[in-house]
């Protein structure tokens, strides 16, 4: 009884899947990991594209982001991906690109809003195809609670000196929890740890290109150094720091419990909507007093076409408008934290936003140091630079173990360091 | 007068372990379902209290229920779990019946090949099914996933089933040989009550990752006419990572409708391991 | 075998009871299975996939980029496995001795809520347990503190010494109903009679156990021990759920499946690498293979089973 009704289900449901495909619009859909940004798609960019372009539909469909690469590759490979995919930067859609998985975007009109260095994430290694629209960069920092700084007194530190006074002062204040940070996700102790403060260390793209060419080794002293000053962080975080997630941070900085955040500015809409105290934001302070700084500011996200897109006409027409002046506006005020990579330049309404991208002025501009080419052999840099991040603030291993253990790891597959 | 009291103390130990257990196994569930009713703050600061007047909050649920249709989720849910069911339980069944009562060449053999199965987590083979499924024109319909959980569930039940079927009784199955049944009959009619307990077991057994799958919906049959309630509610997951009330909202909501499929299919689970008992 | 002497009459209902599940599995799930356990004799070559023999294998056990990562995975597996033969299985088996007394009260009701867990999603339990172990929302240390042992809290889940442990335990939780069910289904079937005989030998409660019901449930404890040794060796959710696939801290969870599933479908920047990931499922299925081959043909063997 209850099956019959069941393969009678079964028949409508797929019966009116059948139908519901031939719709007389064209409708093309997105592939995405940022499932929290759904309902900013459904509400505001989704209908502001349609609104101009009749005859097309476009449909947002994220999946979770631990799934998103595995899912996406499966759906390729399979030829089911949906027509624009949202494209990580750098290896993980070179690689897409190379199997022929995603178009050459290079003359899409659209492609000249952008800079080379905007293009460079979703660029082939000599820069001469494009294949992804850059859609925007985060860049990293300091979120901090306005209301505590006030209460305790506390000024914005400049230096490091004055960054680790600053907490100390929280610490024995007592109130809040000088920072929160956890480290059983281990990306989030390299992303808004190492990379966030080290970038001044290792004087950002000379840094990370001296790595690149081999000039430079993980073990010299700037990139020691970095692990040294993020070797002193365990000891101002929440207790149990060890077990605690990311959005155990975020949740623990948002109900006012922390003082101090370590940021991407991604966090930036997230935390508007959630906490009900005043934010400020600080940059990662210099080492010593007077030095250039330099900030994090990584090219993150892009869209490009799936190259067995059934409607490659209609896709380019979408990816356009995502190149365009238009959509940089939208998306960078209805996503705070997110920052156009287009020429034209957008104006931000939301503070702290501003406050962010204002240190574009002052500061050296880098990406993150193990993006580009440095991730692509085995052990993988990006990945153990997280465990070797989240070892050094537990204090079980020690700053030059850890870049030792970096260094002998990257040197087994990447030719300019092995010599 | 010893022998009662010492059952008495017996009672009591068993209900002491039992109850004790039952705790232990409702605890967390119990956790989330107070916590999805209650305000943000109200989480954080007594997680262990019921939602009273001031706390109570049914925010999250009200943000779920908006981006997503929930019953269409939970009937996509439903058809794949029952019909995989179905099938995996009826093959698996003929198959261990092969397997336990004939002799033939090759019997171990077999029953060693449908045993793989059990030892290769069949997601590797992810991207082959779905280029078959893209063949086969499969893609985004049910039938894709009934036949994956179908494939998928069957060794497990012959590993069983044959086991149990070993242990029905010879005499029984001559005894309705003298009387001319076909071997058809002597499994249907003669086996198959036999064994209900078992396969009430099996069928528990394959339920659950069948119900609770996110791989294969999120491959195969990602349309929103398909979407089950698994695949649904793990969008929400992401989508309120740091959204407390809406991620135990959805957790909860992942949670009542199997607990209620549950409830109902247990009554069968228990009258066929009873009915089992008494023979 | 009379069958040779006889008339060989070729029977035809064998076949009608196999095909429809040998087609169905063999289809959906040999095929595209051993398709991509193949593909570890390939490696990628500028996009093509070139055959290269045992080289991979070569690489997961001489390369200690790899093999590190193997023998620790492998070990963990173990220790994950001892603990639910040491946990899982005594404790559902004296809850299904327990449930299937005589004249319990309530017994429907117990038996229905102990599997409860075993129906919860891995995203479910994984989230739930994080949350109760948090140090930071602090359901566990309040729990601690309430019987004043707060002393003892530690963050379980992000210590190297304790997460594999925890997460076994949790584990053990989730599944515990299983192996009870199946030891009950065996209890309640082993016939009055026999029980009665025992208790004319003067063999009552914990003796009869003992001596009569264990020695008749054997096969069935057989069963959920290779079924648990299976389960253990190919798990991946649980602890990819409450972990992430880097299995942290410092790879102290990291079990076969989650490295597999790592490497095979890649995380972060590290892009999947389908040649290795199929070596590595190649060897797990080796090893799965070898304990399975080594209950059926030497220990459920020697099981001696009743026929009821």
């Amino acid at each position: 009884m209850k099956l019959k009704l069941g393969m009678a289900l079964m028949a409508t449901t797929i019966l009116g899947s059948a139908l519901a495909a031939t719709a007389e619009d064209v409708t093309i859909t997105i592939e995405s990991w940022r499932s929290e940004d759904l309902s900013i798609w459904q509400d505001k960019i989704i209908p502001a594209f349609e609104a101009s372009h009749p005859g097309i539909k476009v449909k947002f469909t994220p999946t979770a982001p631990g799934e998103y690469n595995a899912a996406l590759n499966s759906k390729l490979e399979g030829g089911v991906a949906g027509d624009m995919i949202t494209c990580r930067p750098f290896d993980q859609s070179l690689l897409i690109f190379e199997k022929g998985q995603l178009a050459d975007l290079t003359d899409l009109d659209a492609m000249a809003n952008f800079a080379a260095v905007a293009k460079s994430a979703w660029s082939t290694d000599d820069g001469s195809k494009t294949f992804c629209v850059p859609m925007a960069s985060v860049i990293h920092g300091f979120i901090y609670n306005k209301d505590a700084f006030k209460e305790l007194g506390l000024e914005v530190p400049q230096t490091e000196d004055e960054f680790f006074a600053v907490l100390d002062k929280i610490k024995a204040d007592g109130n809040y929890i000088p920072m929160a940070m956890g480290t059983h996700d281990e990306w989030e102790s390299n992303t808004m740890g190492y990379y966030n403060i080290g970038s001044n260390y290792w004087k950002g793209e000379e840094g990370r290109l001296a790595i690149i060419n081999g000039t430079q080794k993980l073990t010299d002293k700037p990139w020691v150094d970095a692990f040294k000053s993020l070797a002193k962080w365990g000891a101002y975080l929440g207790d149990g720091y060890e077990a605690q997630t990311y959005p155990d941070s975020q949740n623990l900085f948002t109900l006012g419990r922390a003082a101090i955040y370590p940021a991407g500015s991604w966090e930036i809409s997230g935390f508007n909507t959630q906490a009900d105290f005043e934010m400020g934001a600080f940059k990662p302070p210099v080492p010593v007093a007077g030095n250039d700084c330099y900030i994090s500011d990584h090219t993150d996200i892009g869209m490009g076409m799936n190259a067995a897109s059934k409607h490659p006409e209609e896709t380019k027409v979408f990816l356009n408008w995502v190149g365009s002046p238009e959509f940089a506006s939208l998306y960078s005020n209805a996503l705070p934290g997110f920052f156009s990579l287009s020429n034209e330049p957008v104006t931000l309404e939301d503070p702290l936003a501003q406050e962010f991208v204002s240190w574009r002025k002052d500061c050296h501009s880098t990406i993150r140091p193990t993006y580009q080419i440095l991730s692509r052999g085995t052990p993988n840099l990006e990945t153990e630079m997280g465990n070797a991040s989240a070892n050094v603030i537990k204090g079980t291993e020690t700053p030059e173990a850890a870049a030792e253990r970096l260094q002998k790891g990257l040197a087994s597959w990447y030719a300019p360091q092995q010599n | 007068m010893n022998k009662a009291r010492r059952n008495i103390w017996h009672s009591v130990a068993a209900h002491g372990i039992l109850l004790t257990y039952t705790l232990l196994a409702l605890f967390p569930v119990f956790v989330i379902l107070i916590n999805s009713f209650k305000t943000r703050k109200a989480i954080f600061r007594h997680p262990l209290q019921l939602p009273g007047p001031d706390t109570f909050s049914t925010i999250g649920y009200e943000t779920v229920l908006k981006q997503g249709d929930f019953f269409l989720y939970f009937q996509n849910s439903l058809i794949v779990t029952v019909v995989s069911l179905f099938f995996v339980l009826l093959f698996g069944a003929m198959a261990a019946f092969a397997l336990a009562e004939y002799r033939f060449k090759g019997n171990a053999l077999l029953g060693l090949f449908l045993a793989l199965g059990i030892m290769i987590p069949i997601r590797i083979g992810t991207v082959a099914i779905l280029k078959m499924m893209v063949a086969s024109g499969l893609v985004n319909t049910l039938t894709a996933l009934i036949l994956v959980y179908t494939a998928q569930g069957l060794p497990l039940a012959v590993f069983i089933l044959t086991e149990f079927m070993k242990q029905v009784s010879e005499d029984l199955k001559n005894a309705g040989r003298i009387d001319g049944l076909s071997e058809y009959a002597i499994f249907f009619r003669l086996v198959l009550p036999l064994v209900r307990p078992a396969m009430a077991t099996v069928a528990v057994f394959n339920m659950i990752p069948i119900w609770n799958d996110l791989w294969f919906p999120l491959i195969l049959a990602p349309s929103e006419a398909t979407k089950t309630l698994t695949l649904g509610s793990q969008v929400f997951i992401g989508q309120f990572v740091t959204n407390w009330n809406a991620v135990l909202a959805a957790l909860s909501m992942a949670i009542i409708p199997v607990l209620v499929l549950y409830v109902i299919f247990s009554r069968q689970l228990i009258r066929g391991i009873t009915s089992g008992a008494v023979k | 075998m009379q069958d040779v002497k006889a008339k060989p009459r070729f029977k035809w209902h064998i076949v009608v009871f196999l095909a429809p599940a040998v087609l169905i599995y063999t289809a959906i799930m040999i095929i595209p299975i051993f398709n991509t356990l193949g593909m570890s004799f390939f490696t990628d070559v500028d996009n093509r996939q070139v055959f290269v023999g045992w080289q991979n294998f070569n690489t997961l056990f001489g390369d200690e980029r790899w093999a590190d990562h193997f023998w620790n995975a492998l070990k963990n597996n173990s220790w994950f496995f001892m603990i639910h033969m040491l946990v899982q299985n005594p404790v559902g088996i004296l809850l299904a001795a327990i449930l299937s007394s005589p004249k319990l009260r309530f017994a429907a009701a117990y038996r229905t809520v102990i599997i409860i867990p075993a129906i919860l999603s891995f995203v479910i339990v994984g989230f739930a347990w994080k949350l109760i172990l948090s140090p930071l929302w602090g359901i566990a240390p309040w729990l601690l503190d309430s019987v004043g042992l707060k002393s003892l809290f530690a963050p379980w889940l992000g210590l190297e010494e304790y997460a594999l442990t925890t997460l076994s335990l949790i584990s053990v939780w989730q599944f515990i109903g299983i192996p009870m069910l199946l030891i009950y289904a065996a209890l309640l079937s082993i016939p009055e009679e026999v029980l009665e005989a025992g208790e004319c030998d003067g063999l009552t409660g914990f003796s009869a156990f003992w001596k009569i019901k264990l020695p008749l449930i054997l096969p069935s404890i057989g069963i959920i021990s290779i079924l648990t040794f299976v389960g253990n060796f190919n798990a991946f959710d649980l602890i990819y759920a409450a972990q992430g696939a880097l299995a942290g801290p410092h790879y102290a969870t990291d079990i076969l499946g989650t490295f597999m599933y790592r490497t095979f479908f890649g995380n972060q920047l590290q892009l999947g690498d389908i040649n290795m990931g199929a070596t590595i499922a190649s060897a797990m299925f080796a090893i799965i293979l070898v304990g399975v081959c080594l209950y059926l043909f030497a220990i459920q063997r020697r099981l001696r089973r009743y026929q009821f």
